[in-house]
């Protein structure tokens, strides 16, 4: 653009970086908005952070069990044993239930694990809260140790009538490297 | 190989020859002496060898080339990619960047530089599409942009936009990825659909039937591109009224296209018409790139979706619209404008029997497609089980009947320019356009004074 270019060209142009500008930032924002998105709609199956229960306060819904299955498996690259304590629960919407599940580092070197749930139908993840699960952290083991970890769960009252089986999946991953590795021995 | 041969197609054959038509013919149709910022044309022009150097010689470089389609999925483009994938990403934000300036330059000229009688609903349809596809590029080449610096961040500084493991989000690729790429088949398509309704009428000897109609049927297929792009991703695990939405509004972008295949119908009707080389590419581009929009259709059927999903089904279909479709208009419009460029006609004997090896040879190629896909041969994989065999030799032949055929075209190209019989201003006399005013071959700055605009130039 050169000082003879003419005057509405001039104005076109800046209006048309402003829509590319604009554009940027939209896609800047997606991220958020899609994770909002999600949060709101449960689409992708994402369960909630740690839930404060207050078993006084409700009482469980005996009218009706719903069945939890649980699924595990590792990702590629991910040597460790990963199941759980039972393949299905069936609980009364509203009570605390706690289930165990057991990992084991096969290998023979330090390894940080993290297991990321996945929920179906996508329906009822704002409906499953988890008071405590060991994928709100990573898990470090030593060679050849072995752990059970606990994860306590509501389901809740409110969940639509339709919903009579939940799965809920866990996928676990080498985080080793991405922890910085050596830095976590000690941990 | 494979995802090379996507990106160099789509973004390196189709889209810069769409450029490179406008360039040329964008400040003729308009009455302009050239386009507004010829610098930055020049820059986004060379851009793009450098981009391409890039990206090509990855293929040359430890672990590979990019091997991920040209979808590039992540994590798959990510985690377990070739380290090479890092050119790639740069090679795609020089190509972002070109497309953008070459849009810009192309708006504005459009909207500043035409001559004074010639309003909006007066302009030519090339010049039209292109309005429409250039504010389609500006919207979601940030988008491209976007997702492949994500896809940096995530390779080299430790960020999980897209891995699992750290919180990201696999599936949010594929939405951000056709958010973009949705768009992007119709800028390739478009300004296909303006060089149709160029020729169509200059070989019926009739004005282009619907002129209103085709220009808010592009308008509206555009801002459909917007809303449709979970189609490609009905599998991923939607919830049924996401399907349904993506399924309709899919459905209901046939319909300003069907009202494109009428009036272009409804031009050749009654018409006198005859036979040249670009008249034969436009008619074969309508008969099947509404063989590619029936396949479509097909295909945005959710519950049908689930069978053809990542077939040779959707090989088929996206060739048939991108080969006949759009590259056929390319080829059109090479033969159509030539007289224009060079001054010089072309043989026309030699210019037909490049079509009709062509035709041929497209249509061998991809016919079989669609059986094997429906017979349930996946795409993206390189080898395939026996019963397919057949069909895949078929395919094959074809496709060296399509590739031998364009060196027929290279023939027709360079005799014309060496011994062709010199061609009248108004090449031929059914071609309406301020282009056609110009002598024959067009001086390097057409209009220095804006033109006066002739009703019998006028499209609209």
């Amino acid at each position: 653009m050169t000082d003879s270019t003419p005057k509405n060209i001039r104005r076109t142009i800046r209006q048309l970086c402003l829509i590319v500008v604009g554009m940027c930032c939209f896609v800047v924002a997606l991220v958020p908005l899609y994770d909002l998105f999600c949060e709101v709609t449960g689409l992708n199956g994402k369960t909630g952070g740690p839930y404060v229960f207050d078993p006084a306060a409700t009482t469980p819904d005996t009218s009706r069990l719903v069945k939890v299955n649980f699924i595990t498996n590792t990702n590629a690259g991910m040597t460790w044993e990963f199941r759980p304590e039972k393949g299905a629960v069936r609980v009364h919407p509203g009570e605390l239930r706690e289930v165990n599940f057991y990992v084991k580092n096969t290998s023979d070197r330090v390894m940080v694990g993290q297991a990321i749930p996945s929920l179906t139908p996508g329906a009822a993840a704002s409906y499953f809260h988890k008071t405590e699960c060991f994928c709100f952290n990573n898990q470090v083991l030593q060679p050849g140790e072995e752990m059970a970890m606990p994860m306590r769960f509501i389901v809740g009252r409110e969940l639509p009538k339709n919903v009579q089986s939940i799965n809920l999946s866990y996928a676990l991953f080498d985080v080793t490297d991405a922890m910085g590795g050596v830095g976590v021995t000690g941990g | 190989m494979t995802t090379n041969h996507g990106l160099i197609m789509v973004f390196g054959a189709i889209m810069p020859a769409f450029v490179g038509l406008a360039n040329w013919l964008l400040p003729m149709q308009v009455g302009a002496p050239d386009m507004a910022l010829p610098r930055m044309n020049n820059l986004s022009f060379w851009i793009l060898p450098f981009a391409f150097g890039m990206m090509l010689s990855t293929l040359f470089m430890e672990g590979g080339g990019p091997n991920f389609g040209w979808t590039f999925y992540a994590p798959l483009s990510t985690t377990y990619a070739p380290d090479s994938v890092t050119f790639f990403i740069f090679a795609v934000h020089m190509m972002g960047a070109s497309s953008i300036m070459g849009s810009i330059n192309i708006i504005a000229t459009i909207l500043n530089m035409r001559a004074p009688g010639m309003t909006l609903m007066k302009m030519p349809l090339f010049v039209w599409t292109w309005l429409i596809t250039a504010y389609l590029l500006i919207a979601v080449m940030p988008v491209l942009a976007g997702a492949v610096t994500m896809m940096l961040f995530d390779i080299h500084f430790g960020t999980s936009f897209f891995n699992a493991a750290g919180g990201g989000d696999p599936v949010m690729f594929q939405h951000i990825f056709w958010f973009f790429g949705h768009p992007e088949v119709y800028i390739m398509i478009l300004p296909a659909f303006g060089i149709v309704s160029h020729i169509i009428p200059a070989f019926a000897r009739k004005p282009l039937f619907g002129y209103d109609s085709m220009v808010y049927a592009v308008a509206s297929i555009a801002f459909l591109s917007f809303i449709v792009w979970a189609h490609h991703m009905f599998t991923v695990g939607m919830p049924l009224a996401g399907q349904l939405f993506f399924m309709y509004s899919t459905m209901l972008i046939a319909i300003p296209t069907g009202v494109k295949v009428f009036n272009w119908t409804a031009t050749m009707w009654q018409g006198s018409m005859s036979f040249e080389t670009p008249m034969l590419f436009a008619i074969a581009f309508v008969v099947l790139f509404t063989i590619g929009g029936f396949s479509g259709l097909m295909l945005a059927i959710t519950p049908a979706d689930y069978q053809y999903h990542d077939t040779y089904f959707v090989v088929a279909h996206f060739h048939y619209v991108l080969v006949p479709g759009a590259l056929f208009s390319i080829i059109a419009a090479v033969y159509f404008w030539f007289p224009k460029w060079t001054g010089k006609m072309y043989n026309e004997t030699m210019g037909k029997a490049h079509f009709w090896l062509s035709f041929i040879g497209v249509n061998v190629t991809f016919f079989p497609q669609h059986f094997s896909g429906l017979a349930g041969m996946p795409r993206r994989i390189p080898d395939y089980a026996l019963q397919f065999a057949d069909f895949n030799m078929i395919s094959s032949i074809g496709a060296f009947i399509f590739g031998f055929s364009q060196l027929v075209f290279l023939y027709v190209i360079i005799h014309g320019i060496r011994k062709g019989k010199p061609a009248k201003a108004r090449a031929w006399e059914g071609a309406r356009g301020l282009e056609w005013t110009l002598p024959s071959p067009a001086p390097y700055h057409s209009f220095t004074q804006p033109p006066h605009v002739p009703d019998a130039e006028v499209q609209g």
